[in-house]
């Protein structure tokens, strides 16, 4: 560790890290409740253990991203910190207030949880992925500002580089388009308008930003490339994913009251979507196969690629399947976005957080070269049993959203939503299998972390 | 002969960069060039009609003025090709006398094209009218802004030439920005015959 502020990255990984595992263990409950659909009834609804796994994403998310801006930044900058006790007491705000909120969804009923927390103030709730009552928008607010603010002032009075460029971007962006959660207009189609301003400009615009960049110091890191080659690729990327994402917004207006030009806007827009992300599979590749240097933690340039691959499939690949207007007809809603959904979160993002924790987590742990032999392979083994999950269960709601489109959208011979949703149980199940399969990955994963060191000679 | 002719110029000429992002914007362009000809053929009375609504005049001033100032390109980036090592500030001078000229048309081009669609707003003409307005608009908008990134680039790739920072060894920086000038230029090509002309 080159600065001991980038100490404070330490416990945002490893909370983001607990965040994950309850995110999954969530998801597994809810693919339960998909075969046995009165499991936990009434102690947990679907709606609620929904409503936790998605947030909980979201949240794991910003943590990891914190965690790896506080530790890129000061090596980028080459200087401390500007504040971090600051960033520690941000750290804590953030871990009460998404406790706290979590508790609350899964104690207090919704509509008495909006009572509670003043939704009749300024009326924000009960919009997908933004459920989170005021105090803790709020709170979300104040806690992104006060990290804008400490890494804006390190950036300021340090080296700047293209990589802390692009970061700030992303993350001035992230702060910004959250700003849209607060305004919840009455008119149904500009609700829909402002909701994706806030959830389609983060994942496929400004947080696409963010992985570029720790991506990028990575594959500085690791493979000793040139900093002059690796930008040129990265400013690539981002001019790609910016053009392309931020039109691509149009994918979601199709058939909700827009105009008909989003069809063609949405439609061609985002079919250009996942050229960047095959562009970071040729980053990731040709900068590994330029390596200047053989770095000691392997795995880290092992997630890097993985990242980058996985990121391809699922917010490419998967995503380009049900893009196009007329597909997104018969698509729309069905497990086919879900499956969609699965990949490109873990694989675009969870990956690159894992990718960061991989690279840093030994060094902040007082190992420069990575963990030992022996803790690498534990991780390998856990990186393909979490990939082959997710890829599996990935396969499978594909599987189950074709079968749904078949039963509900094509044809003459439709059937209702529950007689179609048993014609897939057997379906869930191998769902509910691969997801087992990715839990156990995750705990061999946590396991890696308690390899011993074998003793020096 | 001068020694830089006799060198093999590298291909494609530019940043590799550059070409992937021409590829991409002529994917993008291709895929709205075949939406318009099926749609088209679809509502072919409808198009016909609304296309003797656009002001052909005003599209084919502004293809010479394209055409122009893509040949005002070629001739700055010969100009600092044909450079001797030493007479560097006369030739990055003559290029930028040409990228002057250049920048001038695009200008020509972007205000001609602004007069002609609040001409056509002032008619009440908008994305929603019917769906060959819904074409004209799209692929005219998205390409005014090509010129206006163009003219962005155009203008920087001017700038440098007025320090002389382009070399017999080192011109990358040109040779890309005229290879998307170039697109922007090979666009308007295509997209005025298809949405002025073509009935």
């Amino acid at each position: 560790m080159k600065y001991t502020s980038q100490a404070v990255a330490k416990p945002y990984f490893i909370f983001a890290l607990i965040l994950l595992a309850g995110e999954i263990i969530f998801g597994l409950l809810m693919g339960i409740q998909y075969i046995w659909g009165d499991f936990l009834f009434p102690l947990i609804p679907f709606n609620v253990l929904r409503m936790v796994h998605t947030n909980l994403l979201i949240v794991l998310l910003l943590f990891g991203f914190m965690g790896a801006t506080y530790y890129l930044v000061p090596e980028e900058t080459e200087t401390e910190l500007w504040s971090p006790k600051l960033a520690m007491i941000t750290f804590w705000v953030f871990v009460v207030a998404g406790v706290l909120t979590i508790l609350g969804y899964l104690f207090v009923p919704y509509a008495q949880l909006t009572e509670l927390t003043f939704n009749n103030l300024l009326p924000t709730m009960g919009r997908e992925f933004l459920e989170q009552p005021l105090p803790t928008k709020v709170g979300i607010v104040l806690v992104v500002l006060s990290y804008l603010l400490n890494v804006t002032m390190t950036v300021i009075k340090g080296r700047k580089t293209v990589i802390t460029t692009v970061l700030l971007t992303g993350l001035l962006g992230l702060a910004v388009f959250f700003l849209f959660a607060f305004y919840v207009p009455d008119n149904l189609i500009m609700d829909k308008f402002f909701w994706w301003f806030t959830v389609h400009l983060w994942v496929e615009a400004t947080w696409e930003l963010i992985l570029g960049a720790i991506l990028a110091f990575v594959l500085i890191k690791v493979t000793g490339v040139d900093r002059e080659h690796i930008d040129k690729w990265l400013y690539l990327i981002i001019a790609m994913t910016m053009v392309s994402g931020i039109l691509g917004t149009g994918h979601h207006f199709f058939y909700m009251g827009a105009p008909e030009y989003w069809l063609w806007i949405g439609s061609i827009s985002s079919a250009v979507e996942p050229l960047p992300f095959l562009l970071m599979i040729l980053f990731a590749f040709t900068m590994s196969r330029e390596r200047k240097i053989k770095h000691d933690n392997e795995m880290a340039l092992t997630w890097a690629k993985g990242t980058a691959v996985m990121g391809f499939l699922g917010a490419g690949v998967w995503g380009f399947f049900h893009t196009l207007a007329p597909v997104n007809m018969y698509t729309h809603g069905t497990q086919l976005t879900a499956a969609h959904g699965h990949l490109s979160f873990y694989g675009a993002y969870v990956m690159i957080i894992f990718t960061m924790i991989s690279y840093a987590m030994p060094i902040l742990r007082g190992r420069p070269h990575g963990n030992c032999a022996k803790a690498q392979k534990v991780e390998l083994v856990s990186f393909w049993m979490m990939n082959i999950g997710m890829l599996g269960l990935t396969l499978a709601l594909s599987a189950a959203g074709v079968v749904q489109i078949m039963d509900q959208r094509v044809g003459t011979h439709l059937i209702g939503f529950m007689e179609s949703q048993e014609s897939i149980n057997g379906i869930y199940m191998v769902r509910a299998a691969f997801g087992v399969l990715v839990f156990t990955g995750l705990l061999t994963y946590f396991y890696s972390f308690f390899v011993k060191e074998p003793a020096k000679a | 002969m001068h020694n830089a002719a006799l060198k093999k110029e590298p291909y494609p000429p530019g940043d590799f960069g550059i070409w992937i992002i021409i590829y991409v914007e002529l994917i993008t362009f291709g895929l709205f060039f075949i939406g318009y000809a099926f749609s088209r053929r679809a509502n072919l009375e409808m198009f016909n009609h609304s296309q003797l609504m656009l002001e052909t005049t005003s599209g084919f001033i502004n293809t010479l003025l394209l055409v122009t100032s893509s040949y005002f390109v070629v001739k700055a980036v010969t100009s600092i090709q044909n450079m001797t090592d030493n007479r560097r500030e006369e030739f990055n001078k003559k290029a930028s006398k040409w990228l002057f000229l250049a920048m001038i048309f695009s200008a020509g081009f972007l205000v001609n094209k602004i007069f002609e669609f609040s001409h056509m707003f002032g008619e009440g003409l908008t994305l929603s009218t019917n769906k060959f307005f819904m074409f004209y608009f799209m692929l005219t908008g998205f390409h005014f802004m090509h010129v206006l990134l163009g003219s962005i680039i155009l203008f920087n790739i001017f700038q440098k030439t007025r320090i002389y920072g382009y070399t017999i060894e080192d011109h990358k920086g040109i040779v890309s920005g005229a290879a998307y000038w170039h697109m922007v230029d090979f666009l308007w090509i295509i997209l005025f015959p298809l949405v002025y002309i073509i009935r």
